[in-house]
């Protein structure tokens, strides 16, 4: 299959590569990110980068990008050697890059944050004139005068895709760029990134999303762990051939738990709002809904409307100022902090493992203490029993197949998979009665993310609540039964899974009432 | 050229002993150019600041009884400093525990009080006042940060004169000796209020006993308590400690309490063990000397033990420094400077590994 699609693509092509890359390897100290990577990029042509976290796609990209130097191997454009020493060089090669994450100054106007990226040299005046420009030729809708803290994650990286523009490239790297855009945001970008592609720009388009990818992208190339392992056409594959090849093994199907005759109600909010003690946060404003024991309710969202903020108000390390505005199991628990929450029964598991639901310096041992120390497990009369420590950790690392050099191993050095596993594994092992997980699964590979999702529907299945915050779709449908869409800190009523529909959650997610996404769909 | 630190994926433990030990042989080095610079033989001053002081019973005492004061404070400071606590405050610290501590043994002075019970119970209640009084300095950063969130290094450090100007006052006023002939300084405490001496006739006090006992506790705390694991995880991973139920606010006063308490204890250990009287000046830098001895002992009681005896050589040879080689003594605090730029540039070392490109 992979030998079929490399040869046919270049027989349609037939001509010389714009960026070649030819036996590239990076080493970090003993660790090999890249190793001996080929790859071919042509003009006119959308070329997807595809690959699990950690495959080594960002590194590949930053040495095209001039941000890190490889230790063997040549980049050519046009056929000709090159050294990119920095983004400077890159740029002058005519290599642009839109980054995942956005560098931009929340106090300036779209206009004033393009003008930062341009070389000193350059002559403002027709600014203004060219971004408006660039909307009209490529849909790439921007208003100069708007200051960038009014605007969509969306709007912002319009204003990225423009400064990239601005430098003319012949080849655009996108790194991931949809995961922080909404299901109508995606589609305007792929608007633009086709007109881009029709001018004969190339795109080198990083992604794990394999449905975007079969969308937009003519060829594709996998890495796993470094290597290249496959070139292939992706509209001739199916979502799930592209990702057996990216994991390199077939991936298990969630079962779902038979028994799942809904209890009595756990967990209830009733009528949270609070103030973010973050300037920059989001308040929660008036969130009330129920889970039911044996239940999966799915929060959906595009991220940063409240999402870690709501997350903390459920687990206490934001308590609330009402105590009846949170209950577990009927006990009001609203002005308590987690560690009376987790008395009370409750578990829960951070967006962020490293730092937040993990420390990368300590032991698994030790970060087993970290959120198990109030049971009374691992700890007693303010000493820590290493013993008893050591001995939870490894039944984390036992039962959720943490690949790991025993509970001694420091977080840090665990992949982000693994990780993973074991801080869901850590609290799914307490048996909670509520469990809230934020982004279960983010950044993990695929082969561990079924597994996190498989162990979330079998604690639903013994009885628990589950609550599960995510932007990842596919995820939400797979798992919840009910699910509900978080919009600038306010929560929209859960609706059955299966009685509504992408579009309904992607109108919620944009900002649409409730009563609107309703007549939308019907 | 450029300088690239890569993050080290696993921290070498031979480095981690390594790095102090090699930033004091470089910071030797560069204070032998210092001092071949001021004209002097570089091998003569360190045959005077680190072979002779080791050489004699008397000095070895004057060590110990010289490091006692440094391992307190500093093991105090370890509370702070390891969950990203900067107090920079201990010499004001000690300054108003020793002043604390004083005050009953300048009440008890000939005497006094000790009709009916005897003078048994007064040292320990100075050593205790020691505590309180230099606890109850050392929060008050730590409250101004943690209700209106000012920065703990400047209010820390301008405690430092206040507290030395207040000394400073009550020694030329109120605290002085009406019959000392106008002298800035206090009667002299009686025998029950002094820390006895370990042996008849040498300088030896119990002191060094508690700070023996002290680097014992904190090694203890750290390693086996919830008290300690909370320690460690709020400076390491500030909001994992939040989701483990700690409280920031309640850590922040804990943490400066028994930092400002250690450096109480240390200032009346100094005032009732080697002065015996209140005087202008107590303490000659100990609560900054104390914060190169934390960060060379890697924050850790039984590596500030060793550094704190390494200081107090620096101290010693200094002294003898000035006589035998007239050197200033402001090489001896000089020496110090260099010495904690070494060891947090090796600590660098520890944690990265630095590659040097040229061009590029």
């Amino acid at each position: 299959m992979n030998d079929d699609g490399a040869t046919g693509t270049e027989q349609t092509t037939g001509k010389a590569p714009l960026v070649s890359v030819r036996g590239i390897v990076k080493r970090f100290g003993d660790f090999v990110a890249n190793d001996h990577v080929d790859l071919d990029i042509y003009a006119h042509e959308a070329h997807a980068l595809i690959g699990e976290n950690g495959a080594g796609k960002s590194t590949l990209v930053k040495m095209l990008y001039g941000l890190l130097e490889p230790s063997e191997g040549t980049i050519s454009i046009d056929g000709e050697p090159v050294l990119l020493a920095n983004p400077d060089a890159a740029r002058s090669r005519g290599i642009g890059m839109v980054f995942q994450h956005f560098s931009l100054f929340d106090n300036l106007t779209v206009a004033e944050n393009i003008a930062l990226a341009l070389p000193k040299s350059r002559d403002l005046s027709d600014l203004r004139e060219q971004v408006l420009g660039f909307s009209r030729r490529y849909g790439l809708t921007l208003e100069p005068d708007r200051e960038v803290w009014t605007l969509s994650a969306g709007e912002r990286q319009r204003i990225e895709i423009a400064r990239c523009l601005l430098q003319d490239p012949r080849l655009v790297v996108l790194d991931e760029p949809t995961s922080v855009l909404t299901p109508r945001e995606v589609e305007t970008l792929f608007v633009t990134l086709d007109k881009l592609k029709a001018e004969g720009r190339a795109l080198l388009y990083i992604s794990h999303k394999l449905d975007e990818v079969k969308r937009l992208c003519e060829r594709a190339t996998i890495l796993r762990r470094g290597k290249v392992v496959g070139v292939c056409d992706p509209r001739a594959e199916s979502a799930r051939s592209l990702a057996a090849l990216m994991v390199g093994a077939s991936i298990a199907e969630i079962k779902p738990n038979g028994n799942r005759a809904p209890g009595p109600e756990r967990f209830i909010v009733d009528r949270l709002s609070i103030v973010s003690p973050d300037p920059h946060g989001v308040d929660l404003e008036d969130i009330s809904f129920s889970v039911r024991g044996g239940e999966i309710l799915g929060v959906a969202g595009v991220a940063g409307n409240g999402q870690s903020e709501f997350f903390d108000a459920l687990s206490g390390e934001t308590p609330a100022d009402r105590a009846d505005a949170i209950r577990i199991d009927g006990a009001s628990v609203g002005v308590d902090g987690v560690d009376a929450r987790r008395a009370r029964g409750a578990a829960f598991t951070p967006e962020e493992r490293n730092g937040h639901a993990a420390a990368p310096d300590f032991s698994l041992s030790d970060n087993a203490v970290l959120s198990l120390h109030a049971l009374g497990d691992v700890a007693r009369r303010g000493l820590i029993q290493f013993d008893r420590a050591r001995l939870a950790a490894a039944r984390v690392i036992e039962r959720f197949d943490v690949r790991a050099a025993g509970p001694q191993a420091a977080a840090r050095d665990l992949s982000g998979g693994n990780l993973q596993k074991f801080v869901v594994g850590r609290e799914i092992l307490r048996d909670p009665k509520v469990l809230v997980v934020n982004q279960p699964t983010w950044g993990v590979d695929a082969l561990a993310s079924a597994a996190i999702r498989q162990a979330l529907v079998d604690l639903a299945g013994s009885g628990a609540a589950v609550i599960v915050i995510s932007q990842d779709l596919d995820e939400l449908f797979e798992i919840c039964d009910r699910i509900a869409v978080i919009h600038e800190g306010r929560l929209s009523k859960p609706r059955a899974a299966r009685d509504i529909t992408r579009e309904d959650i992607g109108m919620l997610m944009a900002g649409a009432t409730a009563g609107s996404a309703d007549s939308h769909a019907h | 050229m450029r300088i690239d630190l890569e993050p080290r994926r696993v921290r070498s433990r031979v480095l981690e002993i390594a790095a102090p030990v090699g930033a004091l042989l470089v910071s030797i080095l560069l204070g032998g150019v210092v001092i071949a610079l001021l004209g002097k033989s570089p091998v003569e001053a360190f045959q005077v600041y680190f072979v002779d002081p080791l050489l004699e019973s008397w000095s070895l005492q004057e060590l110990a009884v010289k490091a006692c004061p440094l391992v307190l404070i500093a093991v105090g400071l370890s509370f702070c400093f390891r969950a990203n606590l900067w107090n920079i405050g201990a010499e004001g610290q000690f300054i108003i525990g020793g002043l604390a501590g004083a005050c009953l043994g300048i009440a008890t002075h000939d005497g006094a009080m000790q009709e009916t019970f005897g003078g048994w119970w007064i040292l320990p209640a100075m050593l205790l006042l020691g505590v309180i009084g230099g606890a109850a300095y050392g929060l008050i950063p730590a409250i101004l940060r943690a209700w209106l969130g000012a920065s703990e290094i400047l209010t820390s450090l301008m405690l430092v004169y206040v507290a030395e100007l207040g000394l400073d006052y009550l020694v030329r006023g109120p605290l002085r000796d009406p019959h000392g002939f106008n002298f800035p300084q206090s009667v002299t405490f009686d025998d029950v209020a002094r820390l006895p001496f370990l042996m008849e006739g040498e300088r030896l006090h119990a002191g060094v006993l508690i700070a023996l006992a002290v680097v014992a506790i904190a090694a203890f705390v750290f390693a086996r308590s919830l008290f300690g694991f909370e320690i460690r995880l709020v400076g390491e991973a500030p909001r994992a400690a939040r989701f483990a139920g700690f409280s920031e606010k309640r850590l922040t006063l804990v943490a400066f309490a028994i930092s400002g308490g250690l450096a109480g204890l240390a200032g009346i250990c100094e005032v009732a063990g080697q002065i015996g009287q209140l005087q202008p000046a107590i303490s000659g830098g100990y609560g900054f000397t104390a914060i190169i001895v934390a960060f060379l002992g890697r924050l850790r009681p039984l590596g500030i033990l060793i550094a704190g005896l390494v200081l107090a050589l620096t101290y010693i040879g200094g002294e003898t420094a000035q006589v035998a080689m007239k050197l200033p003594q402001d090489m001896t605090r000089a020496y110090q400077g260099i010495l904690l730029m070494c060891v947090l540039g090796a600590d660098a070392v520890t944690r990265y590994r630095i590659h040097l490109r040229i061009g590029g």
